[in-house]
């Protein structure tokens, strides 16, 4: 044909605009209404100071670079790929589902969608079933952020045929010739992160940026159950918070313990036990100040506390 | 002789650019786009071999154009067309077809009389590149 086949798919309108001179930076923020995004990532996410201080600057940087390239000052595309590290349950797929939602307003994504997979959806189970499978994924996730969770699984040190290494280097190569339609994230446990990106030097080297996810503290996990418990339409009791206080408290010290899943669960647990509770006495008038709130019984009835004492 | 079957084939050859166009226009109408090839340009051949499978749940053309660039590495010697397929109730069939790939060479077809009873004549046609056995029609291998 014509032209030579090439990964670039759709122009960017960008580049077709002649350069420009100078730009009002403020209008260029609200234009692309990134400050919406962070803001309510400030709001939404408790905690996690270090990862929203890395995604204001990476906005930042991609907003500068979005006016270089007006400018005609740059032709490059940054390099997107990143990695999350962290323990389970510290918001790794929520803030990919954010930086999804920002590189997309930035135009460096054209369409936002996030493709989440793990290590099943892109191996396959005999010779020859690993390319197309991982070539299929990436297909979907073109135009978009495609996010895999617990990396460190594609690769098995102990089996030198396993076929997790043939969807490495199929991702690896697009991860490098497909830089402007497609963002990599990998996501997983701190350490086995480092020692995947220890035997894959490929993948460290093509990755621009490594943030890593802490785990919150008490207080942060009591406003995050209060979070959840409000977009449910419940509330704690004032003995409740209290006793949730020291439930928290416990069940860390317990053994896996995943931040904001475990409280997610021990929400679904506290609900339960609520709605138990107010169909056991069937004879009441209920208001709906009864329906909402969770009580300290239906708090102190947990396991946890059990353990503790026992 | 140019072959135009499917859409835009009176027009010059679709750039990439102009091809992912297309394929934008498809996946946001929801159908799913093949790549199919063949070395046999025959109008009533209908049915060209497909390259791997119809291609569901696509959100950007970059995807399609990552497997006809593949596709063309290995076929480039061939017809290959894109056709976008319709799957909603009442449809359940293509919906747009158009060549995006095609020999350097189209020797074209020949129209062959066949005298029958009562010196009537059928007509048939037949394309010059199947003379030769299949993949190296077109000076491919």
């Amino acid at each position: 044909m014509n032209s030579p086949a090439g990964s670039s798919a759709v122009p960017r309108g960008a580049s077709q605009t002649p350069p420009i001179a100078k730009v009002d930076l403020r209008r260029e923020f609200n234009e692309v209404g990134i400050g919406e995004v962070l803001d309510q990532l400030d709001r939404d996410l408790i905690g996690l100071k270090p990862v929203k201080t890395r995604i204001r600057e990476i906005a930042s940087l991609l907003l500068i670079e979005r006016i270089r390239k007006r400018m005609s000052l740059t032709s490059e595309v940054p390099t997107l790929h990143m990695s999350f590290t962290g323990n389970p349950g510290t918001g790794k797929t929520t803030v990919a589902l954010r930086i999804a939602s920002i590189l997309h307003k930035l135009g460096f994504v054209r369409r936002g969608q996030v493709v989440s997979v793990t290590r099943d959806e892109l191996v396959g189970q005999y010779i020859g079933h690993t390319a197309p499978k991982t070539k299929e994924i990436l297909k979907k996730a073109m135009g978009g952020v495609l996010f895999i969770d617990e990396a460190y699984y594609l690769h098995r040190p102990d089996n030198e045929r396993d076929y997790g290494q043939e969807a490495i280097e199929i991702l690896l190569q697009v991860m490098e010739s497909q830089r402007e339609d497609l963002v990599v994230i990998l996501a997983g446990y701190g350490d086995r992160m480092d020692r995947f990106f220890a035997s894959n030097p490929g993948f460290r080297s093509r990755i621009a940026h490594h943030i890593d996810f802490p785990d919150y503290s008490d207080d942060e996990l009591v406003a995050i159950a209060e979070l959840m418990l409000r977009d449910m339409n419940y509330k704690f009791s004032p003995d409740a918070r209290a006793a949730f206080i020291s439930y928290v408290t416990l069940r860390k010290n317990q053994p896996l313990f995943s931040n904001a899943r475990s409280i997610r669960n021990a929400l679904d647990r506290m609900r339960l036990r609520q709605a138990n509770r107010l169909v056991a006495d069937l004879d009441r008038v209920l208001t709906a100040d009864d329906i909402m709130s969770l009580e300290a019984s239906d708090v102190l009835a947990s396991r946890v506390f059990g353990k503790a004492s026992g | 002789m140019r072959v135009t079957q499917g859409c835009f084939s009176f027009l010059p050859d679709l750039t990439d650019e102009q091809i992912s166009l297309q394929v934008q226009y498809c996946l946001g109408k929801g159908w799913a786009v093949n790549i199919e090839f063949t070395d046999d340009p025959h109008p009533r051949n209908n049915f060209w071999e497909m390259w791997g499978l119809p291609m569901f749940d696509l959100r950007d053309a970059a995807g399609v154009l990552m497997e006809l660039t593949e596709c063309r590495k290995v076929y480039g010697d061939r017809y290959i067309r894109m056709s976008a397929f319709d799957s909603s109730h009442g449809w359940e069939s293509v919906r747009l077809s158009f060549i995006v790939n095609r020999p350097k060479q189209e020797p074209g077809f020949r129209l062959e009389r066949h005298e029958v009873a009562g010196r009537n004549i059928r007509y048939t046609t037949k394309s010059y590149a199947v003379d030769r056995p299949e993949g190296g029609r077109y000076g491919g291998q």
